[in-house]
């Protein structure tokens, strides 16, 4: 309880603080440079000034946020990642060279494929699905609340409640994970499913997916809105069936939100750790890049170098998609 | 498509939907009931026959010879084996190898010329001519069929025992200051980017857009030095809440100026060009102006943050310290994974604690998250 009074003090002395600063600055600009009760070239002369610096006094804050918290720590990941555990040495391209024949690594790289194959096809699938399923019932809403629910839980939660649905006992007693039960049920079986090489991935990516596809569901269903009406109307008129327009009127017309949908989960998948951790923490053959970093920074007291050059390795993976964004926004601010 | 309606196909389509509704709530359904229930009934069936009655095979031991006691010169241990619940004992037995050899009411005769006795509302009681011997109990076997029974047992043990409570206030020691810090930094440099000129704003749009997808695994490494550096410098722990106030701070500001600067920049140029005409200041146009209208941007973004902090387990396990008062709950939820992996009593109760936070914020302000997730993502926000 005492802690959550700091915490909250900390907070209001914080907003406070930054307050101040916006305020104080603004302030002292308009004296340093004032504009108001000077004649002609001096006047504009400051106000040309301060509307030069003011831009920068507003950003300040933030520019430095970013600046230390995401910005250095890019060049700094690349530096360390070319020198050994410590960062004292430089090893050049040692650490590169280590993962190309460390069997975990390569491991890593196919099952992160694997999830970029399969988690961001299926999320977007099962979200245009529901989004335009649920268009078309009374009670649309509520099931769109509902499948958009697992977004809000967190990954570690997720592990859980699907840990459970995946929960083995063995042969001949009673089954207390829902999938296990089913599978009795219909004369099978049961197995340890989180501990079947290969397969257990696409017993993890299934939570992904669960919580994933609320948010493409979401994204879409507004884009399927946006369509217009006459668009549509022109085509029942033509005589096009259900699937007819939802194939070739819908698609085509949301393709670059599909898009959107698509790299934004793919980006999800890439930083993919929680979920892993939790369910298996790598075993069976279950790795994924962003564990397998977490697992070197504080393996056998840390390995900065290798750590740093997984890192690496999953920005480098990010880059296209990150280029993608940066021209279809500048492209939409355009002369803003 | 409207007027289609009436066919065959809407049914399919309830259907269906119905179908994948299911398939989404159950497993969230599943732990919220399992954590409600009685945990030996937990450990035996699944969750779906909570609220049938449930057959248990039970294995109870005796009070030790030590406890019983002499009546009409024999010696006698009774008590019950249902403990004071409801339920009914259907057969009994004193061996592992035939746990239902007897019916209840009938006399077992134990290996020792003891004889055992069970009632079908558990009691039982162990007679024997001579003063019983030993010091362990004798084992019963039993089964029973035991109504359902929902409890909260589970949620005061989790929250006292297993430190779940403790962690509650951790995590939203965690959240609550690194929701509010970033807001008013993040609007004041949205506010420049979407209405002030000057040279360099496209490319710092840029940067922002940029950053917005910057793995955090980047960061990890370089800060975890910097703060070892910084602590080791002025003598102070490198773990602390400030730290990881400031790392949400940062993380979370590309979208929050991303997100605000799309808002921002949609409002009416009309608005800001009169303010300016009656000689109001950047300054006074955004506090005055620009911030009040923002507030469905503000929300958003505060949802957003406030979700993402709370969920987050990698940054704290980096750079919080692991202690009772630093432990947030989704890093003592996968503790607990490891440590109590088998007792579902223990994670089901422990997991929706930590879920049901983000669960209330989601149902109560749904409107500005799917708000704050079109603006994020599609084009014209």
């Amino acid at each position: 309880m005492q802690q959550l009074v700091f915490a909250i003090g900390t907070m209001i002395a914080g907003v406070l603080a930054c307050a101040f600063y916006f305020f104080a600055t603004n302030w002292l600009l308009d004296r340093v440079f004032p504009s108001k009760g000077l004649s002609g070239a001096k006047a504009s002369r400051n106000l040309r000034t301060t509307n030069a610096i003011r831009p920068w006094l507003f950003m300040l804050p933030a520019l430095v946020a970013l600046a230390v918290y995401l910005v250095y720590p890019v060049f700094e990941s690349v530096r360390l990642s070319l020198h050994d555990r410590t960062g004292q040495t430089f090893v050049g391209p040692g650490n590169f060279v280590w993962m190309l024949g460390d069997g975990e690594f390569r491991q890593s790289i196919f099952n992160n494929f694997l999830w970029l194959l399969v988690v961001p096809a299926l999320s977007t699938f099962f979200g245009l699905v529901i989004a335009a399923l649920t268009d078309r019932i009374w009670w649309g809403n509520i099931a769109k609340t509902l499948i958009f629910m697992p977004m809000a839980i967190s990954f570690v939660g997720a592990a859980v409640i699907w840990k459970f649905v995946y929960d083995y006992r063995a042969e001949g007693s009673e089954q207390i994970g829902i999938l296990n039960a089913i599978v009795t049920w219909f004369g099978g079986s049961p197995e340890a499913w989180i501990t079947l090489p290969f397969w257990n991935n696409f017993f993890l990516m299934v939570i992904l997916i669960w919580i994933q596809t609320g948010f493409a569901m979401v994204i879409l269903s507004a884009a399927l809105r946006g369509i217009p009406e006459e668009t549509l109307e022109a085509a029942v008129i033509d005589g096009a069936n259900g699937l007819q327009i939802f194939f070739k009127i819908m698609i085509p017309q949301i393709w670059g939100t599909i898009a959107v949908v698509w790299t934004t989960i793919t980006i999800l998948v890439l930083k993919v750790f929680d979920i892993v951790l939790a369910m298996t923490n790598g075993q069976w053959q279950t790795q994924v890049l962003a564990n397998l970093m977490f697992d070197w920074m504080f393996r056998g007291g840390g390995d900065f170098g290798r750590g740093a050059a997984i890192a690496v390795v999953i920005m480098v993976l990010v880059i296209p998609i990150m280029i993608w964004n940066i021209r279809n926004a500048t492209r939409e601010t355009g002369g803003h | 498509m409207p007027g289609a309606t009436r066919s065959p196909l809407t049914f399919v389509v309830h259907l269906s939907v119905l179908l994948l509704v299911a398939l989404w709530t159950l497993p969230t359904a599943g732990l919220l009931i399992s954590s409600l229930r009685d945990k030996d009934q937990l450990a035996v069936s699944g969750w779906w026959t909570a609220l049938l009655t449930s057959t248990q095979n039970v294995v109870f031991r005796a009070p030790s010879p030590e406890t019983q006691t002499e009546r009409d010169g024999r010696f006698v241990l009774s008590g019950n084996l249902l403990e004071g619940q409801k339920g009914e004992v259907s057969a009994f037995g004193f061996n592992s190898r035939d746990p239902a050899a007897f019916q209840p009411g009938q006399t077992a005769e134990l290996n020792d010329g003891e004889k055992l006795t069970v009632q079908a509302d558990g009691s039982f009681e162990i007679v024997s001519d001579t003063r019983m011997e030993g010091s362990r109990g004798q084992r019963i076997f039993f089964t029973a069929a035991v109504p359902p029974r929902f409890t909260l047992d589970n949620y005061r043990e989790v929250l006292s025992a297993e430190g779940i409570g403790q962690s509650f206030i951790n995590s939203l020691t965690v959240a609550i200051p690194a929701t509010i810090i970033p807001i008013l930094v993040a609007a004041f440099c949205a506010y420049a980017l979407a209405w002030m000129k000057f040279p360099g704003r496209a490319i710092l749009i840029a940067v922002v857009v940029g950053l917005l997808v910057v793995p955090l695994q980047m960061s990890l490494i370089p800060l975890l030095k910097l703060y070892n550096g910084v602590g080791a410098f002025f003598g102070v722990p490198a773990k602390t809440y400030v730290g990881i106030w400031l790392a949400h701070m940062g993380f979370g500001l590309p979208l929050a100026i991303y997100l605000l600067r799309n808002y921002m920049a949609g409002l009416p140029k009309e608005i800001m060009e009169s303010a300016r005409v009656d000689g109001a200041s950047d300054f006074d146009i955004f506090v005055k102006i620009i911030l009040p209208l923002s507030f469905p941007a503000l929300a958003s973004f505060a949802i957003f943050q406030f979700l993402w902090t709370w969920n987050d387990l990698l940054v704290a396990i980096v750079f919080l310290g692991t202690g009772n008062d630093e432990l947030v709950l989704t890093g003592r939820l996968v503790n607990l994974l490891g440590s109590r992996g088998g007792n579902w009593e223990i994670l089901t109760a422990s997991a929706f604690i930590t879920i049901i936070v983000p669960l209330i914020v989601f149902f109560a302000l749904q409107r500005y998250l799917v708000r704050g997730l079109l603006a994020g993502s599609v084009k014209g926000g």
